[in-house]
């Protein structure tokens, strides 16, 4: 089994996996995110059984990893408001302050709708590419953009 | 209210830039943590960029520009490990006595090698060689019977000239006994530049 040397994935990927995860987390925790995505990276890189859709896998990484940074800044705020609602943080990454109850709710989305509706929508990228990050099929991809779109339609009023 | 695709679209973070601060603290940090099972970096030298590779071990590969470097990669993350990583920092040691060497303040090289990439009688060769001082040349009869194998001057021939580390194992002292160069896996100008170098010609 051949894999490519991981800087290569490095050259190709860091840049947007960190935009990705700006518009998940916030460019301030992106930084951190990318780091601690690409660390897991390399570490199970030397054990990885298929070379198949590593872009994908990437992305999977990064995205668990602003998931895990999702779950400790509601714990602490829980913590901080001693009960309260976690969820109901402000959207970490939000230029207009109009839209945060839209990223709230992006934010809540299952991860697979969450990602497609960014890689579909704030990256404008047609399915193919959507697919390609999500190591997916086009269909699949649709039906994940269909579904949070209809989410996000339900919930959110402006 | 207003499109949503519209809304979301205008969250779009500005052009990705290279995340070079986040990438540094990653290699950083990879490092401590032993994850660099190949470390490579490029550096400036009188023959050309050179490229190298250092492992935990030592150094794995030196070369000159001829061959593409996606190809070095490609082979060292077959032949190593796929943790291959660019790390300029974990190759300064190596470059800075290679500078040293071709500004002529330097005559030994003291770094570990990491042999892995040569094997049975190259290595024995390549061994060899390393032993033989700056500013002096061998040949390729001799060289092969320090390697134990007197009759294997053709086969001595093949291991320098497939040598991984170039320069450090210095392969440019063997010439031939009548007082030909020989060859050279960077090519003779290099050859010649190397031994004039050391004023062993």
């Amino acid at each position: 089994m051949h894999l490519p040397p991981f800087q290569t994935l490095v050259d190709a990927h860091a840049a947007e996996l960190h935009r990705f995860l700006t518009v998940l987390v916030g460019p301030h925790d992106a930084d951190d995110c990318l780091q601690e995505a690409l660390l897991s990276a390399l570490r199970a890189y030397a054990r990885l059984t298929s070379g198949e859709n590593l872009r994908a896998w990437l992305y999977t990484i990064a995205q668990r990893k602003a998931l895990d940074l999702g779950r400790r800044r509601a714990r602490r705020r829980t913590e901080a408001l001693d009960g309260l609602d976690g969820r109901r943080e402000p959207a970490a990454w939000s230029p207009d302050p109009a839209d945060d109850g839209l990223w709230r709710e992006v934010g809540a989305l299952p991860p697979k709708q969450r990602a497609a509706i960014v890689h579909r929508f704030v990256f404008d990228l047609p399915y193919a590419e959507v697919a390609s990050r999500m190591g997916c099929t086009e269909e699949a991809a649709r039906q994940s953009v269909r579904a949070g779109l209809t989410k996000l339609r339900g919930r959110v009023t402006r | 209210m207003k499109d949503l695709e519209g809304r979301l679209h205008a969250a779009a973070p500005p052009a990705a830039v290279p995340p070079d601060a986040s990438l540094e603290a990653w290699r950083r940090r990879a490092a401590a943590e032993g994850l660099l099972d190949v470390a490579y970096a490029a550096m400036d030298s009188p023959l050309g960029p050179l490229t190298v590779f250092v492992t935990p071990a030592g150094l794995l590969r030196l070369s000159y520009p001829d061959d593409p470097i996606e190809r070095q990669l490609t082979d060292v993350a077959t032949r190593i490990s796929p943790r291959v990583v660019r790390a300029p920092e974990r190759t300064d040691a190596v470059r800075r006595q290679l500078d040293d060497y071709f500004e002529r303040r330097r005559r030994r090289f003291e770094v570990a090698i990491d042999w892995r990439l040569v094997r049975g009688f190259a290595a024995d060769v390549l061994r060899a060689t390393a032993r033989v001082p700056y500013g002096r040349v061998t040949n390729y009869r001799d060289v092969a019977a320090a390697a134990g194998s007197p009759r294997g001057a053709r086969a001595a021939g093949n291991a320098l000239g497939s040598n991984p580390i170039p320069i450090v194992v210095p392969c440019h002292r063997v010439v031939h006994a009548d007082g030909g160069l020989g060859g050279y896996t960077g090519g003779l100008p290099r050859k010649e530049f190397l031994l004039a170098l050391e004023g062993a010609r």
